[in-house]
């Protein structure tokens, strides 16, 4: 059974963003090139640009996050747009009531947006598929499904360093299996077209047929990092040791921590990054984050301008939506 | 109650039998085939031209969610939506509230099944108090209330208390119904472990999930003597497993979902909830190896697992939405859609849901001889319909199979002699466009 793209509208553009999954190379693209000329806002004495004056952004967060919800609260700040946040765990899903009816009291709040982040997978798509058709939604994290605009950011953050995608090789190094993160930037960098996409982790830790996603397994490290031009090291949960994945952080460090001296196997121009927030000693050593290759801050910086640029293209719509005027269609 | 069924095609897998004829129905029972006995004289003629008889139904598992569970069926609106598929005779696993563990319960069953007077119900009995894995039932009051077999339905039993309990139920003489699932394996798993697992980041249950309680649960089989059958198999490895020791000549029967005959992991698209089922959907090859082992006979019978829900229950994120599907009114076109495919004779198929596993369960139905019970159903193998909301009789819509065109209509179902489903053919245009109304007997 073909499924329809829900995250497209009926001429192709961005309605909801739920996954990197099946959207164009030429889309992201052009998401980027909005960021780029976005950045600048930051820097100017006046920090916001009218483009989504008048429209309402429920930031919906059903778990706890701190760099996320920040970020795209100030994204839609800088765009000029109202901002509300719930934050599910202190409302009245507590008591008891459904999701989706919840939802429709929102809708009737007459909101434009809803930027979502859940602990189960599918959640975004789920609520995508039952809101009013004036309403989109952005995914800023589902279970281990997806994080769209973490792995946009992170390409943006790739391209400004690299330019190209096609000549890169590139090393995901942590836990890809409980990582919506990781699946995110496969879906990307295999959309984008690098030359080569690998994952590195002890076995426990990668999802049986995660070939059948483009990428090439390494259990050891510095094979994995060899000729690196990017390496991209993944948070590890301390819940990890209690579901018998790994035996310890001391080890996980030994094995898989990236350090100064494992680094030396990747390009000498290689860039590091992190989603954040990152476990010093654990997964990444301090010399390695704080060191010359590492990017890290940086995409925390530019997780605004990619965020800006996501929210004023689904809201921006020209048909749908003009921020001068308000006239939906 | 004479009834005079003309002109249809009668098939009964067990006595080979396919052939125009009459039939004739009187007391409950079926009187004669092909010529009127003397001195019949028909209160009820139902005219079956153009349309398949054959013996009424016969489902090795649907849930009926009474007692506990009202909010998403109950023994009369289930029984009644059985019927309506032209299932006569269903098996219901202990999974209630409370548990199928005493006979109070198992009576309760059957008054509401009675009261209904729709599709009977036989009921299993569960193999540990409260299905909870550590004490045994009574199982000889569960036999004697009515109890056809006994089953942990999917909850955990630990490998000793599953050989003591095969034991105990086997010096009964019950069959003991299996779920082959490694709890620690399969625990926290919603879909199968595979390409769709890791796409959409949804807990995996491996393949040797099944694998490995079926290694044990044979080895158990072999070491207590017992007769066993299992249910749901979901894997190619497991059939093939189950295959080897029908072979080496072990006791063992297993059956499988007419929904895993047709979906695969793959069905599950963006996080469809109606295709969260428990064992998971596989992978192509492991539908196709289902398919061949129903047609070798390692399984021999297609059961519809029937788990009617409310709405809310699958309007949920995946992992929060509740498993199964309403599958009653689908289990004959399912089945008829694998003769279309030419997977299986018409005769064939319609065995596996007939006399087959009424031999499972070791009850009197599934065939249409001479003096044999009659429960009968009649349907119009030609005639297309669609499955939705309104179509649906049972309490749950709850069904991935929505918006099918499905084919082969039940236009008459009779149970002990009595008609307790029909529907009259409306105005015929073209026989593909056959249009039926539902009449109150």
């Amino acid at each position: 059974m073909i499924q329809k793209n829900i995250q497209l509208d009926s001429q192709g553009r961005l309605r909801h963003l739920l996954t990197i999954e099946g959207l164009k190379r030429q889309m992201l693209m052009d998401i980027f090139d909005t960021a780029e000329s976005l950045i600048s806002v930051a820097g100017q004495s006046v920090k916001k640009v009218p483009i989504l004056r008048g429209k309402t952004i429920v930031n919906l967060f059903f778990e706890d996050s701190t760099r996320t919800l920040t970020t795209f609260e100030l994204a839609a700040k800088r765009l000029s747009a109202d901002v509300l946040k719930i934050n599910v765990r202190t409302s009245s899903n507590s008591k008891g009531e459904n999701l989706l009816d919840m939802l429709r009291n929102l809708e009737a709040m007459h909101c434009d947006m809803f930027v979502v982040r859940h602990a189960e997978s599918g959640a975004a798509h789920l609520i995508a598929s039952h809101v009013a058709p004036h309403i989109s939604v952005v995914n800023a994290g589902d279970g281990r499904h997806a994080h769209p605009t973490q792995a946009l950011l992170d390409m943006f953050t790739i391209r400004r360093h690299k330019g190209e995608f096609a000549p890169l090789t590139v090393a995901i190094v942590g836990d890809i299996m409980h990582s919506r993160v990781a699946r995110s930037q496969i879906h990307a960098l295999t959309t984008l077209g690098v030359s080569e996409l690998r994952v590195v982790a002890p076995k426990t830790l990668i999802p049986p047929k995660v070939d059948s996603l483009g990428v090439h397994v390494y259990h050891d490290m510095e094979e994995g990092i060899e000729d690196a031009d990017v390496v991209i090291v993944l948070r590890l949960q301390k819940e990890r040791m209690l579901g018998a994945m790994l035996p310890s952080e001391h080890e996980y460090f030994n094995c898989y921590g990236l350090t100064s001296e494992k680094l030396k196997a990747a390009k000498p121009d290689a860039i590091v990054m992190h989603p954040g927030p990152i476990n010093r000693n654990v997964e990444i050593d301090s010399e390695v984050a704080d060191g010359p290759q590492s990017v890290i801050l940086e995409q925390v910086t530019n997780g605004i301008a990619v965020r800006m640029a996501v929210m004023s293209m689904v809201l921006g719509r020209p048909t749908m939506g003009n921020p001068t005027t308000g006239v939906d269609d | 109650m004479r009834i005079k069924i003309t002109g249809g095609r009668l098939i009964d897998p067990f006595n080979e039998l396919d052939k125009v004829q009459d039939l004739y129905i009187e007391d409950g029972k079926i009187l004669a085939r092909g010529q009127a006995p003397e001195d019949f004289v028909a209160d009820e003629e139902i005219n079956a031209k153009n349309q398949i008889v054959c013996p009424g139904l016969v489902d090795l598992r649907a849930r009926l969610r009474e007692p506990g569970f009202t909010h998403k069926g109950t023994v009369a609106s289930e029984t009644r939506a059985a019927v309506r598929g032209g299932i006569t005779s269903l098996c219901c696993p202990p999974d209630t509230n409370p548990v199928i563990d005493t006979p109070a319960v198992v009576e309760l069953i059957h008054q509401l099944a009675e009261k209904s007077g729709m599709a009977k119900v036989y009921p299993l009995g569960a193999l540990t108090q409260g299905l909870e894995g550590h004490q045994l039932s009574e199982m000889n009051e569960l036999q004697i209330a009515g109890c056809v077999g006994v089953s942990n339905d999917t909850a955990a039993v630990s490998t000793d208390v599953m050989r003591r309990a095969m034991e105990y139920a086997t010096s009964l003489g019950l069959t003991v119904y299996l779920h082959a699932k490694d709890h620690g394996l399969s625990n926290g798993g919603y879909v199968h472990e595979g390409v769709v697992s890791v796409r959409l980041g949804l807990p995996g249950i491996p393949e040797t999930a099944e694998t490995i309680a079926v290694a044990r649960d044979l080895q158990l089989i072999e070491l207590t003597d017992i007769d066993a059958h299992f249910c749901q198999l979901s894997t190619a490895s497991a059939v093939k497993m189950i295959a080897r020791s029908q072979y080496d000549g072990a006791p063992v029967t297993a059956d499988v979902t007419a929904h895993h005959l047709f979906l695969t992991e793959l069905d599950i698209g963006y996080f469809n909830t109606q295709c969260h089922v428990q064992p998971p959907l596989r992978t192509e090859r492991d539908r196709d190896a289902l398919r061949e082992a129903l047609v070798n006979g390692t399984i021999s019978a297609i059961c519809s697992d029937h788990q009617p829900h409310d709405i809310d229950a699958k309007l949920a994120p995946f992992t929060s939405s509740e498993p199964g599907i309403s599958a009653l009114e689908t289990l004959l076109p399912l089945t008829l859609r694998l003769v279309e495919e030419d997977v299986l004779s018409l005769s064939d198929a319609l065995a596996r849901i007939t006399v087959l596993p009424a031999n499972i369960l070791g009850i009197d139905a599934g065939t249409i001889h001479v003096g044999a019970i009659a429960d009968i159903c009649i349907f119009d193998p030609e005639s297309y319909w669609e499955l939705n909301h309104d179509t649906i009789t049972s309490f749950g819509k709850n069904t991935p199979f929505l918006g099918w065109d499905l084919k082969g209509r039940v236009t008459n179902t009779i149970s002990n002699g009595r008609i307790v489903f029909q529907m009259e053919p409306g105005v015929i245009k073209n026989k593909a466009l056959q249009v039926y109304e539902e009449v109150t007997p």
